[in-house]
Formats: structure tokens, sequence, C-alpha cells
């Protein structure tokens, strides 16, 4: 699709809605979503004549810990800085951000392709929302402004354009999410407008030194969104500089609807924010002993996490990143196996069959089936009854059996049931004892340990 | 009240008479609150009947500057912009007072956004000093100050940014203090330049405002600037000057513009302390010149950021004729604003643009260090720096008002002690052409006990107390 003469440069600005309990600067609570407009709010998120911020400590300790998470290098001192601008959604005139001094830079992120340094992470409190009457801003008659979001604490994440394609960008961002995720900073869902991806685009001849001029990518909400947007722009700049036309520096949407981006605002020239320090907040000290501790919280993050599986369990790489994918499925997943389980039957329990049941269960079924007491069959239908598995096998009597007098009794039975199949397998039709097998296992009233039908009926029928 | 011989109800309705028979001339009020005034003097009669009073503010009349925010009453920073408006919520400062059982009688003019030194700036009327009706009370907190000069109010609020409290309290002859940066809770005042702004009490005599300041000040939760340093105004109060060191800077007794009637009272006033047992030192504010351009960057850049929240979309007035967003910023704003505030917004935004920022704002912050380290160094001297307030005694109204520049001077004097962030308190020490002078008594941060000592000793050897102004 894109030429190979051309190159894309892609830098990332990723705006993370932290999880915390109140907002970044009041006590107002941060769980708006599907609550009435301007319900949770506050004179200090309202932005009423008079009201101050205090920094909400948890929310710095997200970021921090983010931070750590992605080999950021931390400051001794933080400040927050006012970025001023007007907007309606914007109630005070100005955003608390950092500027100058912000809680962290100089980090990175490894992904599939390759290492995506990071600029810096920040802290900054979000901006209220706007809801346009009518399908078009230019054609609304009216638009509302609701404060729930205003005020909520917002982690911004800028990379260096170290990426460059769609399938790069899409790494990125999951990568991210994934940790973010993983150090309990967010619960990043796209759709819900806690992980908010902006690509900065623009694209080049292979071996030009210079950069072209660059896009911003807005309204991604979803991976899918982000891999198709950021390939959509990308070849319209090619396309457009192919024709011999310029590429605009503006903020560009993605039309879901239309699978297309559109121009949203130029950036031709650049606005005056007029930064300050935050006159109403100290400066944040961040003293090694409170780093320490935060770097003591810290879980073990995604790579080295699925490279010990590998290692400690023998699984393959595909496994481990599965297991890894979240924390609370690699958490079950050792859990399992440090109730007994064996670690590749847990792998394969745990990732085929996303179970539910409490660690020391899965295991104990685990053991049931490799010990041949259940088969899978039965120890999926024990998983779904929930509660100690032992004590499920004994009240339904579901024990497998493996006795070969008992099962010969069935499998002789079977055999005279269906002679038709047992001609098959004679005239050479191998799969015909499949059939077979099954035939015994229902008659057993599932309880039939496969393998040893198979023997049994393998005996019989090749004297 | 203690001893039954009067009420909270009988002394809030002998002011409420005493501020219909003044107010008319003195217009110190903006708006007056009486309905639920009686409501709290009523709560109060209660307590003192039962014996349980609150404390000693408890029943007392209290008039609040029209920056800090009352729950349910108007509350407009003397501008047009804020007409309507009623704060959800109480200032922190109001609500202590409140829980002190102090019963609030009105909203008190000011310069808009307390931008001035005259309240010549009211986005509704100029205030007219009680000692000379053709005169300026001072400003910003020139309503609360006047309120108090003409006995209509006995305690009233106000704020200082650059002398705000501290002029208005010389020029009309009471007490007024302004604490150190981050001794009472910003919370609920309307910042004009939120590094520099304090709340603080006017008063008839020292030990009032030391316990207005008493019952104010501590830390706040809701305010990330306020401390935790031990609050104690008053076990001092009473200890004399004796052994103290009393520092006079040079570059403040032979400021520019100082009258001499002024100059002649405030050095009878340091010999008074002398005569008291004070030792007399020398000390130099070599920056004091620095300051005053200095104060006119950084308050003005705060300002610019801090009004930009009134833009006629959430609150007070908004043009209805504008047809676009942009034209409603544009109309609101312009409307809304008086000539001294768009001055200062235009000038802040400025002094913070790209490519002006380092030549301005961060040239003044570090002029501000400078300021603060003069008097660091000077407080290893001295215990307390004494001086003029004011360099004039109250100017006649219009006097000024052309000329911005000269009414920028005004705060001389007092704004060093913003930019370094100190307690400093005024009280009268005597007439100058029938005007009251203003004595300023600054001390190191955190010892407003120190002030409130040194000026307490100043009334006692002197026998000068605020005395209300004649009809």
């Amino acid at each position: 699709m894109i030429a190979d003469s051309w190159e894309a440069v892609i830098g990332m600005e990723v705006h993370v809605q932290l999880s915390t309990a109140s907002k970044m600067f009041c006590s107002c609570s941060t769980d708006y979503l599907g609550a009435p407009p301007n319900s949770h709010v506050c004179p200090v998120c309202l932005g009423m004549p008079g009201v101050l911020p205090v920094a909400n400590r948890t929310a710095v300790e997200k970021v921090l810990k983010t931070a750590l998470a992605l080999n950021c290098s931390i400051p001794d001192k933080s400040k927050f800085d006012r970025k001023n601008y007007f907007y309606p959604d914007l109630p005070k005139g100005y955003q608390i951000s950092q500027y100058d001094l912000p809680l962290s830079r100089n980090g990175w992120l490894d992904v599939e392709h390759g290492r995506v340094r990071i600029t810096r992470a920040h802290l900054e409190e979000d901006t209220g929302s706007l809801k346009h009457a009518g399908d078009a801003l230019h054609a609304a008659q009216e638009s509302l402004v609701d404060l729930n979001r205003s005020g909520m604490p917002l982690m911004e994440i800028v990379s260096e354009p170290d990426i460059h394609s769609a399938e790069e960008a899409r790494d990125y961002a999951m990568a991210l999410r994934q940790l973010l995720r993983y150090v309990g900073a967010s619960e990043a869902d796209m759709e819900k407008g806690q992980l908010r991806v902006e690509p900065n685009i623009s694209v080049r001849r292979r071996g030009d030194e210079k950069l072209g001029v660059k896009t911003e990518l807005k309204n991604l909400n979803s991976f899918r969104a982000l891999y198709r947007g950021v390939e959509y722009e990308i070849r319209r700049q090619v396309e457009a500089l192919e024709k011999g036309n310029e590429i605009v520096q503006e903020t560009r949407g993605w039309s879901e609807a239309e699978q297309r981006t559109f121009s949203q605002r130029s950036k031709e020239y650049a606005q005056d924010y007029r930064y300050f320090p935050e006159p109403d907040l100290p400066p944040i000290v961040i003293d090694p002993g409170w780093l320490d501790r935060l770097r003591g919280e810290l879980p073990e993050l995604p790579a080295p996490r699925r490279q010990r599986l590998v290692r400690e369990h023998g699984l393959s790489e595909q496994d481990a990143r599965e297991l890894t994918a979240e924390r609370t499925t690699a958490d079950y997943f050792e859990a399992v196996v440090a109730a007994g389980a064996e670690a590749k039957p847990a792998a394969n329990w745990v990732i085929q069959e996303s179970p539910r049941t409490a660690p020391e269960h899965l295991a104990a079924l685990i053991r049931m089936v490799s010990a041949g007491t259940i088969n899978r069959d039965q120890a999926r239908d024990v998983m779904a009854a929930g509660g100690d598995p032992e004590q499920i096998v004994r009240e339904r009597g579901l024990a497998q059996i493996s006795d070969e007098s008992e099962l010969g009794a069935i499998v002789d039975r079977v055999l005279a049931d269906n002679p038709r199949a047992v001609a098959d397998y004679r005239a050479g039709k191998q799969q015909a004892i499949q059939a077979l097998v099954g035939k015994v296992i229902g008659a057993s009233d599932r309880r039939a340990n496969a393998q040893v039908a198979r023997r049994l009926l393998e005996e019989r029928l090749n004297p | 009240m203690r001893r039954r011989e009067t009420t909270p109800s009988e002394l809030l309705e002998r002011q409420l008479a005493d501020i219909e028979a003044r107010d008319g001339e003195v217009h110190a009020y903006l708006r007056l609150t009486p309905k639920s005034a009686r409501a709290q003097a009523a709560a109060a009669d209660q307590r003192y009947a039962r014996g349980e009073p609150l404390g000693p503010l408890d029943g007392i009349p209290m008039a609040v500057k029209d920056v800090l925010c009352v729950d349910g009453v108007e509350t407009t920073a003397g501008s047009q912009i804020l007409a309507g408006y009623h704060p959800p919520y109480d200032a922190t400062a109001i609500a202590r007072l409140r829980a002190a059982g102090a019963v609030f009688v009105g909203m008190t003019n000011c310069d808009e956004f307390a931008m001035g030194s005259s309240t010549e700036n009211s986005g509704y009327f100029p205030t007219h000093n009680p000692w000379g009706l053709d005169r300026v009370p001072g400003g910003s907190s020139g309503g609360s100050a006047a309120a108090v000069a003409a006995g209509m109010a006995v305690l009233a609020l106000g704020t200082d940014t650059g002398g705000s409290i501290r002029q208005p309290a010389a020029l009309c002859g009471v007490v007024g203090m302004k604490p150190t940066y981050g001794r009472v809770s910003r919370y609920g005042l309307i910042a004009f330049a939120s590094s520099l702004d304090q709340i603080g009490p006017f008063t008839r005599s020292v030990t009032d405002a030391a316990q207005v300041m008493q019952v104010m000040a501590g830390r706040d939760p809701r305010d990330a600037t306020s401390a935790a340093e031990p609050v104690d105004m008053l076990s001092e109060l009473e200890a004399g000057v004796e052994g103290l060191r009393i520092g006079v800077a040079r570059e403040y007794s032979e400021v520019e513009g100082l009258e001499p009637g002024v100059r002649a009272r405030v050095d009878e006033a340091v010999l008074k302390l002398e005569g008291a047992g004070a030792e007399l030192v020398e000390v130099a504010l070599p920056h004091t010149d620095y300051g005053l351009a200095a104060y006119y960057i950084v308050a003005p850049a705060e300002a610019s950021s801090n009004l930009a929240r009134f833009d006629g979309i959430k609150y007070g007035a908004s043009d209805p004729n504008a047809q676009t967003l942009v034209e409603t910023y544009l109309r609101t704003r312009r409307q809304g604003f008086g000539p001294e505030v768009r001055r200062r917004i235009m000038l802040g935004t400025y002094a913070l643009s790209s490519g002006y920022y380092d030549a301005y704002y961060l040239k003044a912050q570090k002029v501000r260090t400078l300021v603060a380290r003069d008097f660091a160094e000077a407080f290893r001297d001295c215990d307390a720096i004494v001086s003029a307030t004011s360099p004039t005694v109250a100017f006649e109204l219009g006097a000024k008002t052309g000329d911005p520049l000269a009414m920028y001077l005004c705060d001389v004097l007092t704004l060093g002690g913003n930019l370094a962030g100190l307690p400093g308190i005024s009280l009268p020490c005597g007439e100058a052409g029938g005007l009251p002078v203003g004595l300023q008594v600054l001390a190191p941060q955190w010892r407003e006990d120190v002030a409130l000592r040194v000026a307490r000793a100043y009334e006692m050897a002197s026998g000068v107390t605020a005395r209300v102004a004649p009809a």
C-alpha cells in the first residue's frame, strides 16, 4: 500500500485517565460514566471564583509508577504549570498541567518491533466535554457543557518518533495499555476514553534526513481505529506528495463511519499558552525514600514476566505471551501452578477455558485429569459446577472408569451393538475406531477413560 | 455582652442604625445582609443567655470585603462582571469566623478585583474616607477600612496583595493586618494574584486584630499553600518591646514622595518605641526600588490567568447579544471589566507571552527573590522593621485616577512585604493635617506575634488608639 520509497515517521501522544477514587484537584468522585451531566462536580472542578486546587497524591504516585515502569528518569522536584487558553469545556480558562519540570523524562518501552523512546510522562487535569445539539458542530443550535469529566486526573505520555507503520503504532499502544494495567495506573479502556491515542504522523522519502510536515490524528476510539487511521493517513500523505501537493500541519479526526481522516483544526499558527508556574500548588518534592517505596510496589512487568514463565515453566513463547497479556491472568496461572498443577496443562486450561474457579480447585482438577481419575469433559463440567472438585466428583460419582474389567464389559457391549463400525474398521477405515470410543464414552455415562477404552477396543479388534 | 449589659442583637441593631445614618455619605457597603445577620445575632443571644458564648468574637458584627465568598450572599469582587453571582460556599476564613459566632453585616466596597489603592476602581461607586469625605479611603479594601473607621463595623475583613489592607487602614486611621503568606487560607478568596494575596482583619485595636487572626489562621486542607505552623497570636501580645531590636530602613524612611507630616509622625512613633525599651537598628533594603516594578509584572501576570474564568459562560454577567462564542468572550469581558482590570490583564498577558516571558516574568521572579533576601538579611539584625505604611495621607478623590503610575506608587512601602510573604500590620500613629497617619510594622515570616506585640507596645506607650471618625 505504501510505496517502498516512502517512510512514515510517527510519534505518539497518549492521554491516560488515571484510576483514582477522586478527581485530580478536588474530592469529587471519578465514577461519572453514565451519570447525568454535571452531577459529579463541585466548586473546584467547576472553576468557581475563589476555589483552589489540592493535588491528588494517588494520581502523582500512579504517574511515578508508570514512569518507573517506562524506565524514565525522575527529578527531585517537579511542579505544576498553568496552560492558558479559552474554551467552554475549560472552566478556569487555564488547564493545570506540567511544562518544564514534568514528573518524568527520557524513558523507553520495548515493543515487538523494537524500542520506542519515551520523551516524558506528566500529570494534568482533564477538561469537561461539550455536547452539540445537531449533527455537526457548525450547524449546532446549542452546545451544552458537561463538567463531570472536568478535573479528572490525566497522564500524558509523549514518545519520540520511533514508530514507522500502523502496525507498530497499534503494537505500541497495546503494549502501553498492558503496562498501565499492570502498574494499576488506569483501566485504559479506549472506548471509555480512558486511553486516548494521538499519533503525530509525517512521511518522507526513504533516506531523507528532514522530517515531513506532520498531522495529528484524533478521535481514535479503538486499536482498530488507530490502525486504520494511521494507515489511511500515511497513504493520504504519500498520495498527496506524489501528486505534488503539500501537507498542511493540522489536527485531523478519524471518521469511523467513513473510514477516513478529515481536517479538524489548522495548527499553522501555534497558540501561545503562556505557561507559568501554578502559584496555588507548591512544588512536588520527590525524595528517594518515596520513590523506593513506589518501586517496591511495582509488580513484575509484562516482558520480564513472560521471559520468566518460559524459563521457569518451560512454556512456549506464545503461551507465555497470552498468559501475561493481563496481570490478573498471569497471577491466576501462577497461583494454579503454586497449588500443585503441572505448568503445561495449567497453561492450556487458563488460555483455552478462561477459568473463574479458585486456583486450588483448578489445580485439583488438572491433577485428577492427569491421574486419569476424570476426563477433560468431566473436568469442564465439574469446573462449571463450581466448588471443591474432589467433593463434586465424589458426590456425582464421576470418577472415570479406568478399570479394565469394568470398562471391558462396556466395550464388549458396544462392539456387539455396532457391527457396522466394526466391519468398517476391519475393512481398513482406521477412523471408525474413534466413533467406537465415543460410543463407549456415551455408554459409560461419559465416565470412561478414553485412552483405556481405545486400547481395549484395539485389543479386541486386532486379536 | 458577657456581663449581660447588651446583647448581640442590640449591638447589631445599633450597628445597622449607624450604617443607616452614615453610609449614605461614606458608601462603604455594597450590600447589607440584615436578615441573615439578625438570625446570626439571635443565635448568639441564646448562647450568651445560656452563658455559653463561643468566644470573644461571638455576636460581634463584621463586614466582609466583596472578594470573599459568603455562601448564598452576592459576592462580586467589586466588578460588574460578577453582578448577581451568589457563591455556593463559604470561604474558609468566613467559615471559621462563622463558627466563632461572628455576625456578617454585609459586603464592603473595593477596587475591582482588588486592583487599586483608592477604591475608586470599584465597578459600582467610590467609597469616601470618613475622616474627610472628599478623600479616598485607600484601597483596595477601602470599604472595609472606612466601615471600621466610621463605626459601621466592629471588625472587617480585607485582602492584601500589595498593601490593600495596610494602606487603607493607614488612610482611615484603623488597625489592619496582613498575615504571612500561607497563614490564612485563601480558599474562597476571589484571586487577584495568587502568590501574593492574603486575607486579614481591620479593627480599632491591636488586641482585636490578634483575636481575629487567632480564629482565622492555620492550615486548611483546601489550600495547598496554607501552612501548618502553630498559631499563637495572643500570649506575647502584652510583652512590650523591652529588648526587641526595631529596624529602620533608609530606603523606606527616605522614600520618594514621603510627606513631611507623615514622616514626622512616624519618627515620633519610632522614638516612642525606643522610649518603651526597644533598641533601634538601621537596616538596608537595597532592592526596594526594583520591588515595585517586579510587583507590577508578577501581580498582573497571575491576574491575567486568574481572571480568565470570567468568560460569560458559567456565572455572572454575559452579553446576551453576542452571536458567537468568541464574541461572547470579547463583549462580556469588555463590558464587565473596568479599565484598570483590563489594563492589568493586558500587561500580564504580555508579560507571560512567548518571547517576553524571560525578560519580564522570569526576571521579576528573580527580583522577588532578591527582595526576600533583603528582608531575610535585615531580620538577622532586628526583630521587626518599622516605617510609614503609606507615603501620604488620604488624597482627594480623583487626584490620581488619571495617572496609574502615581497610584501604583501608593504601595511602595507595603508591597515588599507581599513579595517576601511577610506579616505586617498598620496602626494609627497620629494625624497630619487632620488626617490619619499609619505606622507599619513588618516581621519575619510566621512572626505575626512579633508584629502584633510591637504594635500593641506602641499603642500602650503612645496612648494613640484608633477611634471612630466623627460624623
